[in-house]
């Protein structure tokens, strides 16, 4: 993959994020905002293994997915500034979110059977397309994914599940929330499934080889990629320990990205993203 | 086809030709649920011969609920457009949380931007003896959903135009009330009278029947149902005519949400009681919502309190006798209007 392009992905995402907690704290936004900071590789990854015409659904935590897809700054931060011109008019905010062929809801799972629906129906005109849905670890508890991943195996749908495991179910950690393996679950289904670690190339090498079975063979599969979340689950609440964050910190995704890229090209591509997301944010709150 | 065929038909065949024809008509209808493939061909019949038909778009699901809702609205949204069958009423629970935080919630949380015509078919109410979570009446819990229609059928509807209106033609999503123990009357369709009746149908998505009683010129008594009860309340009309000469019409309400206000203001009208009959039970139920209605615009036409008869509370028991008295019967009706007219 193109890292220069996947990089400035990544840092944008972190840069828009960052930019809309302290829009937050500034009182500009309201409601709630769930960012992806730490796991923004998770996003790059596995869109930049799709093509135009599949489908991507998300859930609460959609920002990067979004801006991995479309990098449209604006219309993200004015939907959640609850601005007219923001992508849903100002009605969905941060976590609900439609463009085309991009859909979010901020219901746990909730939207997983739809994504299955969505393959099935575009199944019938295109049989090249596929069906991408994302979740986390903490889904995991909702019945409905297991219902849905049942019929997608039954009936063949073309639907890459993503599993993104950050090991937080907003504060409950997954020792408390999930028995047994992950990986377990969607294999009872007989759907394929693989894992990968918290590495740009490693997730999107595994991405374009799950996307291209599921394109192919026109069948499910589920990838979970081991993740972390470095910043609280919305906004500034976080009871994590310390020392557990620092850990996590020196082991960012972002940093092993830069340094392949080096440091001369690295602050050329964050001085250029910067440029980006300031002058796009700047001319919302202007306007 | 055979000739004459439409003249004696059950209410539950009437529903599977008005099923039928739309698939006939548009390839993006499917048909989605649990035992709707032929020979079964649904547990009340409704589907039966679409899957030998159109195996392709008749497809059984497993007993998931909320998946199988949750995947007609993806389909929904990409274009098709879908049908499912909620086998029992009481079920309908499972797929709460995608009617109202998805399927209704689509086009008005994106702007406006998408439109996800979901149609859920399923029946509701007792009479059989099957007991507390299979014979409920739970519409009233989605009266109000922002972006849902909710309809009742009733056999005086026209099947084909209802069916066909709602899944081809409708852009928001719908929620059709059928009913247990009509699925085995005989259909009737539209009609101009019935009985001692003249029939009207006034307006809406889905049009309310009143039945006026013939050559009347003063009306007593006004009775609101839908759907099963419309039946109780049209043979409780009869009887309070032909036993004690009390003048009494019946609107049977086609569509429950949106409520159709100006029907139900335009009947009553002029007359000294109003009750409403449902087969649900009485707390916020769908008599309570018209009763505010009523007495918020237009409390200056009434002539007494709005009378509401509903189940009773508690469960809905599998004994037949007493099941009987727990859901309300034309009896019901008759000694209540007359009770509340000696009152008056």
């Amino acid at each position: 993959m193109d890292l220069v392009e996947a990089y400035k992905k990544m840092f944008s995402i972190r840069l828009v994020e960052e930019r809309l907690l302290d829009m937050f704290s500034q009182g500009l936004i309201t409601g709630t905002v769930h960012t992806c900071i730490g796991q923004e590789v998770s996003a790059v990854g596995v869109i930049g293994s799709l093509v135009e015409g599949d489908i991507i659904v998300s859930n609460h935590r959609c920002h990067g997915h979004y801006l991995a897809r479309y990098m449209d700054v604006k219309g993200l931060v004015s939907e959640i500034m609850g601005l007219e011109s923001g992508i849903c008019h100002g009605n969905g905010g941060s976590q609900h979110l439609y463009r085309s062929n991009f859909y979010t809801n901020g219901i746990q799972g909730g939207m997983v059977p739809a994504a299955v629906g969505m393959a099935l129906a575009e199944n019938k005109r295109n049989n090249s397309c596929i069906s991408v849905v994302f979740i986390g670890d903490g889904t995991l508890g909702q019945g409905v994914v297991y219902e849905s991943m049942n019929i997608a195996s039954l009936w063949s749908v073309p639907i890459l599940f993503v599993i993104e495991n950050n090991m937080y179910a907003q504060s409950t950690p997954i020792s408390l929330n999930l028995a047994g393996e992950i990986a377990d679950r969607p294999r009872a289904f007989g759907i394929k499934t693989q894992q990968a670690g918290n590495d740009l190339a490693e997730i999107h090498s595994t991405a374009v080889s799950m996307s291209e079975y599921v394109r192919k063979e026109r069948k499910p599969a589920c990838m979970i990629i081991n993740t972390y979340r470095l910043a609280a689950h919305s906004k500034g609440d976080d009871n994590r320990d310390e020392k557990e964050l620092n850990y996590w910190k020196e082991k960012d995704p972002m940093l092993a990205v830069r340094d392949s890229l080096g440091p001369s090209i690295a602050d050329d591509i964050e001085k250029e993203c910067k440029d980006f997301v300031k002058s796009e944010i700047d001319g919302i709150c202007i306007e | 086809m055979g000739f004459a065929l439409n003249k004696t038909i059950t209410v539950a065949k009437a529903i599977n030709q008005a099923l039928t024809a739309v698939f006939e008509q548009d390839d993006r209808v499917y048909l989605l649920g649990e035992d709707v493939l032929d020979p079964y061909g649904g547990a009340f019949k409704i589907s039966k011969g679409l899957s030998s038909r159109w195996p392709e778009r008749v497809l059984t699901t497993p007993i998931s609920e909320a998946a199988f809702t949750g995947i007609a609205a993806g389909m929904a949204l990409r274009g098709e457009r879908p049908v499912i069958e909620i086998m029992f009423g009481d079920f309908i629970t499972l797929a709460f949380d995608q009617i109202l935080n998805h399927i209704t919630k689509y086009n008005l949380m994106y702007g406006g931007n998408v439109d996800c015509p979901v149609v859920i078919r399923t029946p509701m109410g007792g009479g059989r003896g099957y007991g507390p979570t299979h014979s409920q009446s739970l519409e009233k819990f989605f009266i109000g959903v922002p972006g849902l229609n909710v309809v009742a059928l009733n056999r005086f509807h026209n099947t084909n135009n209802f069916y066909s209106e709602l899944i081809l033609k409708e852009i928001k999503p719908s929620l059709i009330i059928e009913n247990k123990q009509m699925y085995g009357r005989k259909y009737i369709g539209e009609v101009s009278e019935y009985k001692i009746f003249d029939v009207e149908y006034k307006g809406d998505l889905i049009p309310s029947v009143l039945f006026t009683p013939k050559s009347s010129s003063e009306i007593d008594v006004c009775l609101i149902s839908y759907s099963g009860c419309g039946d109780i309340a049209i043979e409780a009309a009869e009887e309070l005519l032909m036993e004690n000469e009390i003048f009494t019409s019946v609107l049977i309400l086609g569509t429950l949400s949106p409520l159709p206000l100006k029907a139900i203001e335009e009947f009553v009208e002029d007359v000294k009681q109003i009750v409403i009959v449902e087969e649900g039970s009485l707390v916020l139920g769908i008599g309570a919502e018209i009763s505010a209605i009523l007495m918020e615009q237009c409390f200056d036409k009434l002539k007494a309190p709005v009378q509401r008869i509903a189940a009773q509370g508690g469960v809905i028991p599998c004994a037949a006798e007493k099941e009987k008295i727990f859901l309300p019967g034309a009896k019901m009706v008759v000694d209540r209007v007359l009770d509340m007219l000696e009152k008056s």
